[in-house]
């Protein structure tokens, strides 16, 4: 039988390449006597330099790509293998216990761990014991000579096969090295598959034994359209991987030529095509896109690539480089979304039952006014330097909306006094809860703008974590029920003669891209990847005729499938 | 020998990043620098070692130098705690 792995398809593409493991090794340490005390020490010396310079590897990648402060944790981690205390007392346990110096060293590694465990109340450095456990990890597999992989230390194109990609393995990553990824877990909005598509990189996601399966070095074809990874291809079929290979490069290629053009549909509507971001190194790519905007652009990064709150000044370089870069397009700028699925351990937030229904977002931001005026004042300083519009995430009542006006407001006016330099401001909500989006005419009547936030409506909406694969199904963004929400959205900025955006994935889904334009959307906001052949798709579209279509979707299908259906007969050749 | 007391005001405490600078700038010199909080003293160019303090908010320290640079010792990490926002 054919050895063909299934998942989900992530991001679209098909490649070839040799398997990486982004695996832990078995790091498991036995004790035992030794004799030759020199020999140790030095096993143990060569092992620490060894580890140290991994990290000053992993550290240069890192503020390279992330910047000098975001790679701060690396520094850390050099000094505690330098620890002078760290290493005498291991030496102590070689010299007079005759431990090998693996054994020592997790005996040590134990002392530590208890110490900071000990310290009850303080979260923060109870969280320390993961920095601790990194680097006793790394000098242990120099000991053991097992590898200890990481992306940074990756120099050659490869398939990044992992259990589940998280956002620290992929700070350090250096994108032209990466064909493609495969996971265990996780599903189409898991940070893995968010990551690949805004690298343009083939990905499946959920396949549960990738990592069981995939042998270190193996060659295999990852089919990122259709889910599938094939395990042991013929070279037949490697051949025509290949082949395909090129015909997406020259599909990319002949995208490119859209870089510099404007989206308007084949009668002649107009519409923004904007760029979904997270930190400012992902500029370039967004350019490279052609992105008419950004769209959104999630500051947590800022938080979450951190020990500590960032300060106003940090915030307002950051803001600053990416409102310079874009101008004169707009930029959104969401405030604060933390709670929820980004908990931050040095905030030392209560656990709740229910953290996707509970205190995040604007709801924190207005019962912790520190750091939300401190992101505001960041912002407005930086609005000076290129097109800003300020979004609040997570608004449910107009009186959230009117609160956090009114501490921008407050704000606003206290650096006028200080005649500190601001440009005008757009000041705007992001619909993602479906109370907002049923009342959305009474809040365009306050608000200057609305996006919505897709991916959280449909979940709160379908009532389904989207992190839960056992009921992924029920993330359907063709659903009625959503394209309803969404319509009287779009119907209700549009009465009230202010732009509606959407900054979810189904934004840039050519399934959905049809019924928005005929419903009239203003700005879709995606992934950087989906623009170009967004664009391409609008341009072949006629606005006008789909309204037909919309009425129909919204007024007599029942389910997804009927949705899909209608648009597929309304659009031939559409993909999906 | 040199010795100073040192009121923490950073909302966070020593966290990681100050932490490492202390460290760094304590192993520059020759002098045994220590931190004394509560009943507990730890050398100061260890980084496990002031970590394990928990160090937090409004927290009274002391620092003492000793040895032939001990005052550009307490100078240097008096400014570190300056620079950082630990302490006034």
């Amino acid at each position: 039988m054919r050895a063909m792995l299934k998942g989900i398809a992530a991001s679209d593409g098909i490649v070839c390449g040799q398997v990486y493991r982004l695996v832990e090794p078995d790091l498991t340490v036995k004790r035992h006597t030794i004799t030759n005390l020199d020999d140790e020490l030095n096993r143990f010396h060569q092992a620490l330099e060894a580890a140290v310079s991994d990290i000053e590897t992993i550290k240069t990648r890192a503020t390279k790509n992330l910047g000098a402060d975001s790679a701060q944790v690396f520094s850390a981690h050099i000094v505690m293998l330098q620890d002078p205390e760290l290493i005498a007392a291991v030496e102590k346990l070689i010299r007079q216990e005759h431990l090998n110096a693996e054994a020592a060293l997790a005996t040590v590694a134990q002392r530590y761990e208890q110490s900071f465990k000990d310290l009850k109340g303080n979260a923060y450095m109870q969280e320390r014991v993961t920095d601790l456990h990194d680097v006793i990890k790394r000098v242990t597999a120099h000991l053991l000579q097992v590898k200890l992989p990481d992306l940074a230390l990756v120099n050659h194109p490869v398939i990044v096969v992992t259990h589940d990609l998280i956002p620290s393995d992929t700070v350090s990553v250096n994108p032209c090295y990466i064909l493609g990824f495969v996971t265990d877990l996780g599903g189409r909005t898991s940070h893995s598959s968010i990551l690949a598509r805004s690298l343009n990189i083939p990905a499946v996601v959920g396949t549960q034994t990738a990592t069981a399966d995939m042998p270190e070095g193996s060659t295999v074809v990852v089919n990122g359209n259709q889910g599938q990874v094939l395990l042991d291809p013929s070279e037949a079929e490697l051949t025509t991987v290949r082949e395909q290979m090129q015909a997406r490069i020259a599909n990319q290629e002949r995208l490119a030529k859209l870089q510099h053009t404007v989206t308007t549909s084949a009668d002649g509507v107009g519409v923004t095509l904007a760029a979904n971001i997270g930190t400012p190194q992902d500029i370039p790519n967004v350019l490279r896109n052609g992105a008419e905007a950004i769209g959104l652009m999630r500051t947590e990064f800022l938080y979450m690539d951190a020990d500590h709150l960032p300060s106003e000044d940090q915030q307002f370089a950051a803001y600053k480089e990416v409102l310079a870069a874009m101008a004169p397009h707009p930029v959104v700028m969401r405030t604060l979304d933390i709670g929820g699925d980004k908990p931050l351990p040095y905030l030392q937030q209560k656990p709740e039952a229910n953290p996707f229904m509970g205190a995040r977002a604007i709801r924190r931001s207005l019962t912790h006014q520190e750091a939300f005026r401190s992101q505001l004042r960041a912002l407005l300083r930086a609005s000076a330097f290129g097109n800003l519009r300020i979004m609040f995430p997570m608004i449910a009542t107009l009186d959230e909306f009117r609160q956090a006006k009114a501490i921008y407001d407050d704000e606003r006016s206290k650096l006028t006094v200080k005649q500190v330099p601001m440009g005008t401001v757009k000041v705007g909500m992001m619909v993602e809860v479906p109370a907002a989006a049923l009342l959305a005419d009474r809040f365009a009547q306050e608000v200057d703008f609305m996006s919505i936030g897709t991916n959280d409506l449909i979940g709160y909406t379908m009532a389904a974590d989207r992190t839960n694969q056992d009921v992924g199904y029920l993330y359907q963004p063709y659903h009625p029920a959503i394209l309803r929400l969404v319509n009287r959205v779009i119907a209700a900025g549009h009465n009230a003669g202010i732009p509606v955006a959407m900054c979810g994935e189904m934004a840039g889904d050519p399934i959905a891209v049809p019924l928005l334009l005929g419903m009239g959307l203003d700005e879709f906001s995606m992934g950087a990847g989906s623009i170009l052949k967004t664009r391409e798709l609008i341009a072949k579209l006629n606005a006008k005729d789909l309204q037909s279509l919309v009425e129909t979707a919204l007024n007599s299908a029942s389910t997804s499938q009927e949705v899909i259906t209608m648009v597929q007969a309304a659009v031939p050749g559409l993909l999906k | 020998m040199e010795k100073r007391e040192f009121h923490i005001t950073a909302e966070t405490g020593i966290h990681a990043r100050p932490a490492t600078l202390l460290v760094q700038s304590a192993s520059k010199f020759n002098s045994e620098v220590s931190l004394q909080y509560q009943d507990k003293s730890v050398n100061l160019k260890s980084i496990m070692g002031v970590m394990s303090l928990g160090v937090g908010q409004n927290a009274e320290i002391t620092i003492t130098a000793d040895g032939d640079d001990e005052a550009d010792a307490m100078a240097a990490v008096a400014e570190t705690l300056k620079k950082e926002g630990l302490s006034d």
